[in-house]
């Protein structure tokens, strides 16, 4: 009775995150595989998963997805409890492990799918979802005698097909040539275009730091960082080549920002809300202190060197 | 909404033993299996013993053993088809990785695995049938012979394809898809084994040996439904005129009692037992 009426509650909540998951834990034997991770993933919002192999990430998603027991922790999909399969009627997946009926040609698991979801999907829209993979010409051929590449994306045909509200992508670009990437990243831009929420895992950084709205990422399964990309990459940074530094230009270098220092190179960390007459301001000033200026490079952080900050000051903190 | 998973699940799982090569060997075996037997019975009857042709009795009962020896060999690639079609169906499938994209759907997993229990149901049952069918026709052609209960003995070889298959199921939420095949089958024939050794402790008036046939009939009842099958097939008034104590349950290919209404339901409630036991444990299982 308590559970309905939670369960009530829960479903009439307003503005209900396309998925949701709070403290989830699980472990695997003696390895703790996630260790108390939340995130949501908003309507029609884009969400990159980050993190280093055995992050927890696939892990994370399998237990969004009901595929795995979270050992505790809290999931809602598109407002209900994941626990209830219709949750699901929504959600497309295309996963890590991609693999379809072999016996089955590309057309019959696409209406395999669409049976199993229980939604009504013409004909011409999936024939057409078949031709937004690239796999038009293939419908009639059976899926054992595609190549990798092909399997994925008929995985992907598979997460689109059902009018998915949010679609969960693991490793999706793994198997795909580059011109398959940049159809990924296409179709992922459509997607945000059409309203559609994504929840994105995938080493290729640049992919997420292209698409995406917000990144959560995972580290030992704790979420290490989270938030919009601004927050997560923090404002820009400046590179500088100088010789004849003064003790005083080190005053000045360091009032703009947080300064590193290798031999001649400077990098200036930067606020994210910068005054644009910061960089010729500090320049200036910077001559009239004596000092030579070989170069000045603005620059932003990438999200790959923040990833690589996050995980290696984990390892540092972990060797000490 | 489960009713249509079931049956989508059923037919996708009779589409893959079609689509698969499962049925071309399994037709292969079955044929190569009706071949020998008709040719074994027309040299049966043609074939001179001691300076003389069987009469027709003796050629009946041969022919009612021969029946059962083919029947027992249909029942073998029934049970050893279906067992090695259900370890694949659903630990292959969680292996391989095609289970994670169908259980992502709005489905119980129940649902799934039922309908591939019905897809299998149909398969097994659907060969027996076929095959069973086709034997009793090669032996009434060549022997004249018509087994009394053809019905009921077809019915209850499809019956022991189903509690082999269910096993083979039970076992595949478990452990590996080879494992569960090679499980299923060895506990099948270790079973039939257990009924002959019954069968010996019966004949002999050995109570203690006896019971062994009766404990794994209990547990396994895929011998015991293929005791009360060979009973429908063979002639009784024949068995009765030449059965002797050798062959009131110490011979493997005769049977002297049909089943009771008991063990029939036992058999019915081992089946949802391990149905429910299989579904537990798969509803269960990280993929």
């Amino acid at each position: 009775m308590i559970d309905d009426t939670a369960t009530r509650l829960l479903t009439e909540l307003p503005p209900a995150s396309a998925a949701w998951g709070s403290g989830l834990r699980k472990r695997y034997r003696r390895r703790v595989a996630v260790d108390g991770v939340s995130l949501a993933v908003g309507r029609g919002e884009v969400v990159g998963l980050l993190g280093p192999n055995g992050a927890g990430k696939t892990t994370v998603i399998k237990m969004l997805l009901g595929l795995v027991r979270p050992d505790a922790g809290e999931v809602l999909l598109l407002g209900r409890p994941a626990r209830d399969p219709q949750a699901r009627a929504r959600v497309g997946y295309l996963p890590e492990l991609f693999r379809y009926q072999p016996w089955l040609t590309a057309a019959e698991v696409l209406d395999l799918h669409v049976r199993l979801a229980g939604v009504i999907v013409p004909d011409r829209d999936r024939r057409e979802c078949l031709a937004t993979v690239g796999l038009a010409d293939r419908a009639g051929d059976r899926v054992g005698g595609f190549s990798k590449g092909m399997q994925q994306r008929l995985g992907l045909a598979v997460a689109l097909v059902a009018r998915p509200e949010l679609i969960v992508l693991d490793e999706p670009t793994s198997a795909l040539d580059p011109i398959g990437r940049a159809d990924v990243r296409d179709l992922l831009l459509s997607l945000k275009a059409r309203q559609v929420a994504v929840l994105l895992n995938s080493h290729l950084i640049g992919e997420v730091e292209r698409v995406c709205d917000r990144a959560v990422i995972l580290d030992k399964g704790r979420v290490a960082a989270s938030g919009t990309l601004t927050e997560l990459l923090g404002g820009r940074e400046l590179r500088l080549r100088l010789d004849g530094v003064t003790p005083e230009a080190e005053v000045r270098l360091a009032a703009a920002g947080r300064v590193r220092r290798t031999g001649e190179a400077y990098t200036v960390e930067l606020p994210a809300q910068q005054d644009p007459a910061t960089v010729p301001d500090l320049v200036a000033d910077l001559v009239v202190l004596g000092v030579r200026v070989h170069a000045v490079e603005p620059g932003r952080v990438t999200l790959e060197e923040r990833l690589l900050d996050i995980v290696r000051a984990d390892q540092a903190e972990e060797s000490r | 909404m489960n009713a249509g998973i079931v049956l989508t699940i059923a037919a996708l799982t009779i589409k893959e033993s079609a689509r698969r090569k499962v049925l071309r060997a399994l037709a292969l075996l079955t044929v190569v299996l009706l071949g020998l037997s008709a040719w074994g019975f027309s040299m049966m009857i043609t074939i001179e013993f001691d300076g003389g042709v069987m009469t027709t009795g003796e050629a009946k009962l041969v022919a009612s053993q021969m029946l059962n020896l083919v029947m027992f060999g249909l029942s073998l690639i029934a049970a050893l088809g279906t067992a090695f079609l259900a370890g694949p169906t659903l630990a292959g499938e969680i292996e391989s990785g095609i289970a994670l994209a169908v259980l992502a759907r709005p489905v119980h997993r129940w649902a799934v695995l039922l309908g591939k229990w019905l897809g299998l149901v149909v398969f097994g049952s659907g060969f027996v049938v076929v095959a069973g069918l086709a034997q009793f026709l090669i032996v009434r052609f060549i022997v004249g012979y018509w087994p009394p209960h053809p019905v009921t003995g077809l019915a209850l070889l499809a019956a022991q394809t189903t509690v082999l298959l269910t096993l083979g199921l039970l076992l595949s939420t478990a452990v590996s898809p080879m494992a569960s095949g090679i499980m299923a089958v060895g506990l099948f024939g270790a079973t039939w084994i257990a009924g002959v050794v019954g069968g010996v402790g019966l004949a002999l008036g050995n109570e203690g040996v006896a019971r062994i046939g009766t404990v794994s009939q209990i547990l396994l009842p895929t011998d015991g439904l293929w005791r009360g099958a060979m009973n429908a097939f063979q002639d009784p008034i024949v068995l009765a005129r030449f059965g002797g104590p050798a062959l009131e349950g110490g011979f493997p290919f005769l049977s002297n009692a049909p089943l009771t209404p008991a063990y029939l339901t036992w058999t019915a409630v081992w089946v949802v037992l391990v149905l429910g036991l299989a579904a537990l444990s798969f509803r269960r299982r990280d993929l």
